[in-house]
Order: C-alpha cells, then structure tokens, then sequence
C-alpha cells in the first residue's frame, strides 16, 4: 500500500486529505499515477484535469513528473505552492 | 561556518521579531551585521478577512531546512532563523520571518533574499483568502510567475 496524501484545491476537489491505494506495477512514474488517478472518478478529473500543474513530494522531497514511484512509503500530490 | 545550524519553526501562533534577532546575536561578538525579513498578510482591496495557510507537516520543516543549508553553504552566516505561521492570519499579522546574521553586511542580506526567493518556490504551504461577508467565496492564491523569475539570479550567479 501507498499513502496519498493531498493539498489545498487537489485535497478540496478530491474530498479528503489522505487515502491508501494499492498501486498496480504497471504505473512507473509519478505521471503515471497522474493518468491513473485521473480516470477514477469526477472528483480525480476535477483535481487533475491539468496534470502538468500538479507538484509532487515522494516521501517529502520534491520530484519531477518522470520520477520513478517504487518504494515510496508516501506520495503528496497538491498545487503549485504560495507560501512566504 | 559549517558548524551554523539554522533555527526553523513552522507554527501557527505568532513571534516576536525582536526577541528572535537576541536569540541570535546575545553574547555574540563577532555578528557584524543582523538582516531580518518579515512578511505580512496584506489586503490591498480592503476585502480580505483573513488568509487560511495549509502546511504540509513535515515536509515544511524538512524543506525550509534544506534551503537554510543551501544558504549557510553559500554565505559565511554566524546565524540564520527562519519562522513560518499556518492557520488563519489577519491582514496586518506576521506570515513569516527570516534572520539572518553575518560579520558583514552583504552575506546577510543576500542569504535572507535567496532564503525567501527559494521558500516562496519550494516550501509546502498554500494560501487560501477568505473575503469579508462572503462565505463559500474562497479563493486559493495562484503562483507567480515573477517569484519563479526570481530563483534565476541565484542559478545565475557563483556554483
């Protein structure tokens, strides 16, 4: 199982903040999981219509959409962010 | 310098700029120069009750760090605080503070730009403005494209 957890609009238009998901081995990289979330319900769609947009920490370090997502104990998904 | 540990705090009450620049110089001698950054919640229009500020716990502390590492790497500092808030903040509150100290004046400065230009890019936190007398009107702060802009004077300058 991997955590999910969720920030700001993509945590609202989802519904809830955390979420534990079985990932199957065919989804590689953080875009993968994107394209996967994506088509699992209104809610997903709403919150990744534009995945390009979307930042992403693996286990709370920053990555790019090409990164890998094997042995990630937590994957954070949320906007661009406008702390400061 | 690289026995400098940078003080980071996430937390939603409030601190006091003055005490937190004697934290770093008290029974100090060698601290020629102390440079304090402080942002605040504004509202220009006058229609902003207050900003709502998620955090994402953990990694904020986590990230905050690496940034005030990156600075200490950088600049010869004798000191360095950073101090974020989340929850609800009224216009006028503090958001956040950065302190830095130095022998000279130029490292201190320039470590407090290059810690708030970084943190305004890197650090997990999210504004959200709730309006006066309009619930349910919420908006989510977008990203500038001119605080990513603001990074490239860094990548440009000495590796």
């Amino acid at each position: 199982m991997t955590k999910l957890v969720y920030f700001a609009w993509v945590r609202e238009r989802i519904g809830k903040g955390e979420e534990d998901l079985e990932l199957a081995p065919s989804i590689v990289t953080v875009g993968d999981l994107l394209a996967h979330l994506k088509q699992r319900g209104d809610e997903y769609e709403a919150a990744f219509e534009y995945p390009e947009v979307i930042r992403v920490a693996i286990d709370q370090e920053h990555v790019e959409h090409d990164a890998p997502i094997q042995g990630a104990r937590e994957i954070a998904l949320f906007p661009p962010m406008t702390g400061g | 310098m690289g026995s400098v540990k940078p003080l980071v705090r996430i937390q939603g009450e409030d601190f006091d700029t003055a005490s937190e620049i004697a934290r770093l110089t008290e029974n100090r001698r060698g601290i020629g120069a102390v440079v304090t950054f402080s942002g605040l919640c504004r509202d220009e229009a006058g229609t902003l009750a207050a900003l709502e500020i998620e955090h994402y716990p953990g990694m904020a502390e986590a990230e905050i760090t690496r940034i005030a590492d990156e600075a200490l790497a950088r600049w010869s500092l004798d000191g360095l605080t950073v101090i974020h808030r989340y929850g609800f903040i009224k216009p006028g509150e503090n958001i956040v503070l950065v302190v830095a100290a130095s022998a000279h004046r130029q490292a201190a400065f320039e470590a407090a730009s290059f810690l708030m230009d970084y943190l305004k890019n890197a650090a997990p936190f999210w504004k959200k403005q709730h309006l006066v007398g309009r619930d349910g009107e919420n908006s989510w702060v977008e990203a500038k494209a001119t605080d990513k802009e603001a990074l490239r004077r860094w990548q440009k300058k000495t590796k």
